[in-house]
């Protein structure tokens, strides 16, 4: 490495420069979190404040735990974004080892087909997806939203898991082949644990979209008993405009799941987007 | 030469994607498209030809609406390209500098407001810009600037800009990503090549780095255009369904969502929302085939 590009006053100035960017990104998440343990009062006298002994207060959590179905809906997005990712990932896996691995006709043209759905958002054909669901009973049910899901996450997990299974060496495959394996249980035994961490990765980008999604809920699944945090919330900090602790609780409680999720997985995300997956 | 049979696995393994793709996106896709031609006359679904696109291009009721949807729509995509992007480049810039320490916490941390949802990012933000509780009002007060404070999103002509900025800062993560892994891929004998003819420092990221990263800087724009053209849940959550103040923040998204679905004294409409819905579908369209046919064939790519 070079001298030219070490300099001690740059180093300073890039700092410098994501220091500041860092706090611009870090601040309104955490004026909500320290502001949810603050008593009413101390909330508006000393909003950048630390909660001391003197201000700490719960009582904005009570009001959420008491009124609302936090878990409900807790339990609803798990259930949602866990099931649209086991089929997404398993449809698509599957899709993609038929493309990568299998010359037949129209296979290329199958490819485009699939890949379409990278760039069309799938909200345009909400109207009719609403009727189809409606039509089918599937309304206010979660199935609705899995299957939404799952479809608008297969494009990108094909073209990736596509991408991924043509680095698995052929000889293993044909070997397997030679000792008499079916092709499903090359593809089951063989391939998959091969794909597994570009699995992961298409895991982690469609886990944020769906978790954090509000059109569809909205719309497939608006009622009480199958609603999504994400709804739920949106709902729920709607009912307390005026109580600024239970608002500031209920963002708290809607940022812990997923920034919890983040930190777990946050490490694959970030090696997922630099390998080049996404290019 | 064998008789050519029927592989059967490859149908099981093609089937369930293929259906489930096909059953609820592309089939819904084209038969939104469908209904945007009937309407209800009588509680009957009637076929009328492009008589809702007449409507909503023609009738000054809905023609204004749409108009307005579509170019705050613009100055919400505009103002992505001219301030995220950027800023996503400079700080993939600064990040991929070789060793910068604490790079990965930057990373972490910047990414941050990418994960949150909308609801959160649009009520946090309505919590600080509000002049109730006064986070920013008090912090410009505290750099004597307090006469700028303005209830930004309250306000017809600040809402747009301020809610396409709290977009900007919640987005800005995804740029920066795709860009230190374009920037992280360039090699390092290129870099010196260029440090042996004396380009360093700003001038080496301008006339080396930039143009080998140009293809992921069009990846970024489309990427930008497609997700900011449907649109719809940070307005949603900030502004409601109605986008105010004055549908000054309304764009196709919430426009879809309150003609579809109705709102207040309106009724949903569903053959006008998939009239919307199809005019979504040929902008965004028209941006992809820009971005494929125009842009990208033409980039040139360095073989590294």
């Amino acid at each position: 490495m070079n001298k030219a590009r070490t300099n001690p006053l740059n180093t300073a100035a890039m700092h410098g420069a994501l220091i500041l960017y860092t706090l611009i990104a870090l601040f309104p998440v955490f004026v909500i979190l320290i502001n949810s343990f603050k008593t009413r009062k101390a909330i508006f006298r000393e909003p950048l404040a630390m909660p001391d002994a003197d201000s700490f207060s719960l009582i904005g959590y009570q009001t959420v735990m008491k009124q609302g179905d936090f878990f409900l809906y807790f339990q609803n997005s798990m259930i949602v974004t866990v099931a649209s990712l086991f089929f997404v990932l398993l449809f698509g896996a599957m899709a993609a080892f038929a493309l990568s691995e299998y010359r037949f006709k129209g296979n290329m043209l199958m490819g485009l087909y699939l890949a379409l759905g990278i760039m069309i958002p799938i909200r345009i054909g909400t109207v009719a997806i609403l009727e189809m669901m409606v039509a089918t009973g599937l309304v206010n049910s979660l199935w609705a939203l899995i299957l939404v899901y799952t479809a608008q996450g297969l494009p990108l997990a094909v073209f990736i898991l596509s991408e991924f299974m043509r680095q698995v060496s052929d000889d293993l495959k044909n070997a397997g082949r030679i000792d008499g394996l079916s092709e499903y249980t090359i593809f089951f035994k063989l391939v998959l644990p091969l794909v597994r961490p570009a699995m992961a990765t298409v895991a982690v980008f469609n886990m944020i979209p769906i978790w954090n999604d509000l059109w569809f809920p909205l719309i497939l699944a608006p009622s009480e008993e199958v609603k999504t945090l994400t709804l739920g919330s949106q709902v729920f900090i709607g009912q307390f405009v005026t109580d600024w602790n239970a608002v500031l609780s209920a963002l708290s409680m809607a940022i812990l799941p997923v920034l919890a999720l983040y930190v777990i997985f946050s490490r694959q995300l970030i090696r997922g987007i630099t390998s080049g997956a996404v290019k | 030469m064998q008789k050519p049979r029927i592989r059967w696995h490859i149908a099981v393994f093609l089937a369930p994607a293929v259906l489930v793709y096909t059953a609820v996106m592309i089939f819904p896709l084209f038969n939104t498209l469908r209904l945007s031609l009937f309407s209800k006359v009588d509680q009957e679904r009637v076929y009328v030809g492009l008589q809702n696109f007449q409507t909503l291009f023609g009738d000054p009721v809905w023609s204004e609406q749409f108009w307005n949807a579509l170019g705050n729509n613009f100055w919400f995509f505009l103002i992505h390209m001219l301030v995220q992007n950027p800023i996503g480049i400079a700080l993939a810039a600064i990040l991929s500098h070789p060793r910068l320490r604490f790079a990965a916490l930057y990373r972490s941390a910047i990414f941050i407001p990418t994960i949150l949802s909308f609801v959160i990012v649009g009520f946090a933000w309505k919590l600080i810009l509000s002049p109730i509780w006064g986070i920013a009002p008090g912090m410009l007060d505290a750099v004597g600037l307090k006469s700028l404070f303005a209830p930004w999103l309250g306000k017809e002509e600040y809402a747009l800009t301020t809610l396409a900025l709290i977009s900007v800062w919640q987005f800005v993560g995804i740029p920066m990503m795709l860009i230190y892994a374009a920037l992280l891929s360039i090699p390092e004998e290129v870099l010196e090549a260029g440090e042996i003819d004396g380009i360093t420092g700003m001038s080496a990221f301008w006339k080396i780095k930039l143009p080998l990263i140009l293809p992921s800087i069009g990846i970024i724009s489309i990427l930008t255009f497609v997700g900011n053209f449907n649109a719809f849940d940070l307005i949603y959550a900030a502004q409601g369904a109605l986008a105010g103040p004055d549908f000054s923040t309304d764009i196709l998204g919430t426009f879809m969502y309150r003609t579809f679905f109705g709102f207040q004294l309106q009724l949903g409409d569903p053959h006008m929302g998939s009239a919307i819905a199809g005019a979504m579908f040929a902008i965004i369209l028209v941006g992809v085939c820009i971005y494929l046919f125009g842009i990208q064939t033409r980039m040139r790519r360095y073989q590294l």
